[in-house]
């Protein structure tokens, strides 16, 4: 077993830090239902850790919980060694752990660049008063931010609908733009649900490219919720596996796919 | 041109006056309304409290002053100062800062989520209350506004067109005050539009407009944006008291009177600021147009009602007003 600070060396020699966010014996309810049932889990620095698991199973809560947008009744949530308050959505966030939606949400009056430029509000460090006052300043950081998204808007190929609006964009774009802008954010930690989900199979293979490279260059930990099973033995080093609210497997993707849990989760009696 | 053309772009420019302020009020609603879905009654009662407090400030009167002597017995009135105007419209900003702040802690943080109708409700009810206080805290006697306006008709203006019309035609006549909330109105509207274009703040307010679990996610507070838009709101509240305060005194039928910026929402749409200032143009110029040409025929005071009429026809042909999107139902 690694030690929680220890780190290693991956096959295709990344470097695997220690544990950055723990999760302990989180239980969440809504009313009778309870999408989570006492799980613990961790991510470490620099992996991409796949959740999957049935329809229903708790992956899109579980991944709510980590961004405070739900409360669990039971758990710790440990972030860089603390345990963490409960947070605002917004103050997660702030924290450098950003995140997509399983149902998109974008703001679909605005451009595909006015879309990302919200990405970096919390980059945006001058004031309301020297903004007014100091225009020199706030132009220059303006230029920063704008030199940023335009970098991330040319590394996920999207500089041909920089100005179009996110709502005439098909599902696919979409999903990409969502991704462009949790990406403005520069975050340490990135949460995707379902980033794949409802894209043809070229979508498909792009939007693998871009989450492996964005882990390669960026060094960004990553958290995703994925369906396709063959999609996350490909990226993932580590996978947790989630069924009826209850964690049946947790490992790397050999181990999980030779797991007799898992194995019957999916193919034994189906819930989807 | 015989003077009755010239008495017509007279009343027209005078109705244009009088939009300016319906328009001043009604973005106020519309500030509120696509930050957050509520739709605030109370706006029009906030344009009056803070006349009242400016004008309260101004002449240091004591705030409660009638429930200190009740209770007390005492016979204080005012602190025996006067403030110089600019610096009492900073302390009723601040005034109207914290009235932002206390909505939100105590009302509306507990309503989110809640049905566009109780949140409605509550404005009502916010309202009320917030008369109640003004009335309270200054006395609800009419006051007179003086921040120092021009005020009467202006000569200049009167003079130098005068050479339009023939012999019988004496130039137009239009009040200084009006003029001049015509330009601060202009100066407020571009302030508004640079703010929410190009600050950090402006941006994450057209955010939260757009989607607030979008917002959430990318880090914004909506608490902070809603006391922010409240603030503004209450900003755009104290010009607009201020204008009609100044120009007809503030009294407390200055509410009633800001409820005709409902008309001008359903002209303009409830969420388009362009659409606020044109449909407050709109009925300020067709309101006093009417009455101008069809008001002596069926005997006048037309201007209670033809704005209301005018919102009717239009929600009839035009139900998303003059700048929304054509609302098609989806089958
Ligand atoms: N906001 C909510 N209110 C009530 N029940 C919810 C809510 N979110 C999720 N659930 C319930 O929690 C369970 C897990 O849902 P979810 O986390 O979306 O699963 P998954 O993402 O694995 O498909 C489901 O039974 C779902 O109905
Ligand atoms: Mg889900």
């Amino acid at each position: 077993m690694l030690d929680d600070t220890e780190s290693y060396v991956t096959a295709d020699g990344r470097t695997i830090g220690g544990v950055v966010l723990d999760l302990k014996s989180i239980t969440l309810r809504f009313g009778g239902v309870e999408a989570i049932k006492n799980i613990s889990f961790d991510i470490r620095e620099g992996e991409i850790r796949a959740i999957i698991g049935p329809n229903g199973a708790g992956k899109s809560s579980m991944l709510n919980v980590i961004s405070g947008f739900y409360v669990p009744q039971e758990g710790e949530v440990w972030f860089r060694g603390e345990r963490r308050p409960q947070m605002k959505p917004y103050q997660v966030a702030q924290q450098g752990i950003a995140r997509t939606f399983q149902n998109i949400a974008l703001f679909e009056g605005m451009s595909v660049l006015d879309n990302v430029m919200t990405g970096r509000l919390n980059k945006m460090k001058t004031g309301l008063w020297s903004q007014a006052l100091w225009k020199g300043k706030a132009e220059r950081e303006e230029n920063e931010n704008r030199e940023a998204v335009e970098k991330i808007i040319d590394f996920l190929e999207i500089q041909s609908i920089r100005k179009t609006p996110v709502g005439r964009l098909p599902y696919g774009l979409k999903k990409r733009v969502e991704l462009a802008r949790a990406l403005a954010a520069e975050p340490t930690i990135l949460l995707l649900d379902e980033p794949m989900a409802g894209m043809n199979v070229e979508e498909k293979e792009d939007m693998c490219r871009f989450i492996l490279d964005v882990n390669d260059e960026f060094g960004t930990t990553i958290a995703l919720i994925e369906h396709d099973m063959g999609v996350v033995m490909d990226l993932s080093d580590r996978v947790v596996v989630m069924d009826y609210g209850r964690k049946i497997g947790d490992g790397t993707p050999d181990e999980v796919r030779n797991n007799q849990d898992v194995i019957d989760a999916y193919l034994g009696v189906s819930h989807d | 041109m015989g003077a009755d053309f010239y008495y017509t772009i007279e009343v027209i420019l005078n109705g244009l006056m009088a939009g300016v302020l319906y328009a001043l009020v009604a973005l106020g609603f519309v500030l509120i309304f696509k930050a957050s879905g509520i739709f605030n009654y109370a706006q029009g009662v906030m344009a009056l409290f803070a006349a009242l407090t400016l004008v309260g400030i101004m002449e240091g009167q004591v705030p409660f002053s009638h429930l200190i002597n009740a209770v007390f017995g005492t016979q204080i009135h005012d602190f025996g100062w006067h403030i110089p105007a600019l610096l009492a419209i900073i302390l009723t900003m601040v005034v109207m800062v914290g009235f932002a702040w206390l909505v939100q802690k105590y009302i509306f943080r507990h309503l989110v989520g809640q049905e566009p109708i109780i949140l409605f409700m509550a404005t009502i009810g916010l309202a009320y209350f917030l008369e109640g206080v003004g009335d309270l805290m200054w006395g609800s006697d009419i006051k007179t506004l003086d921040v120092g306006l021009p005020q009467g008709a202006s000569l200049w203006i009167e003079e130098n067109t005068a050479f339009l019309g023939g012999d019988d035609f004496y130039g137009f006549f239009i009040d200084q005050l009006d003029v001049v909330a015509a330009i601060v109105a202009a100066i407020l509207v571009a302030v508004l539009v640079i703010f929410s274009q190009y600050t950090k703040q402006g941006r994450a307010m057209r955010a939260v407009a757009d989607d607030h679990q979008a917002a959430l996610s990318v880090g914004i507070s909506l608490n902070f944006i809603w006391v922010l838009v409240w603030s503004l709101a209450g900003f755009v509240a104290l010009v607009a008291g201020i204008m009609w305060g100044a120009k007809s005194g503030v009294q407390f039928s200055l509410s009633l009177i800001a409820l005709k910026a409902l008309p001008v929402l359903m002209l303009g749409g409830f969420t388009s600021i362009p659409g606020a200032i044109v449909g407050g143009l709109i009925i300020g110029v067709g309101e006093k147009l009417f009455e101008y040409s069809v008001g002596p025929m069926i005997g006048g005071a037309t201007e209670n009602w033809f704005a209301y009429v005018l919102a009717l026809l239009f929600l009839v042909f035009r139900p998303q007003g003059l700048f929304g999107e054509k609302i098609i139902e989806r089958v």
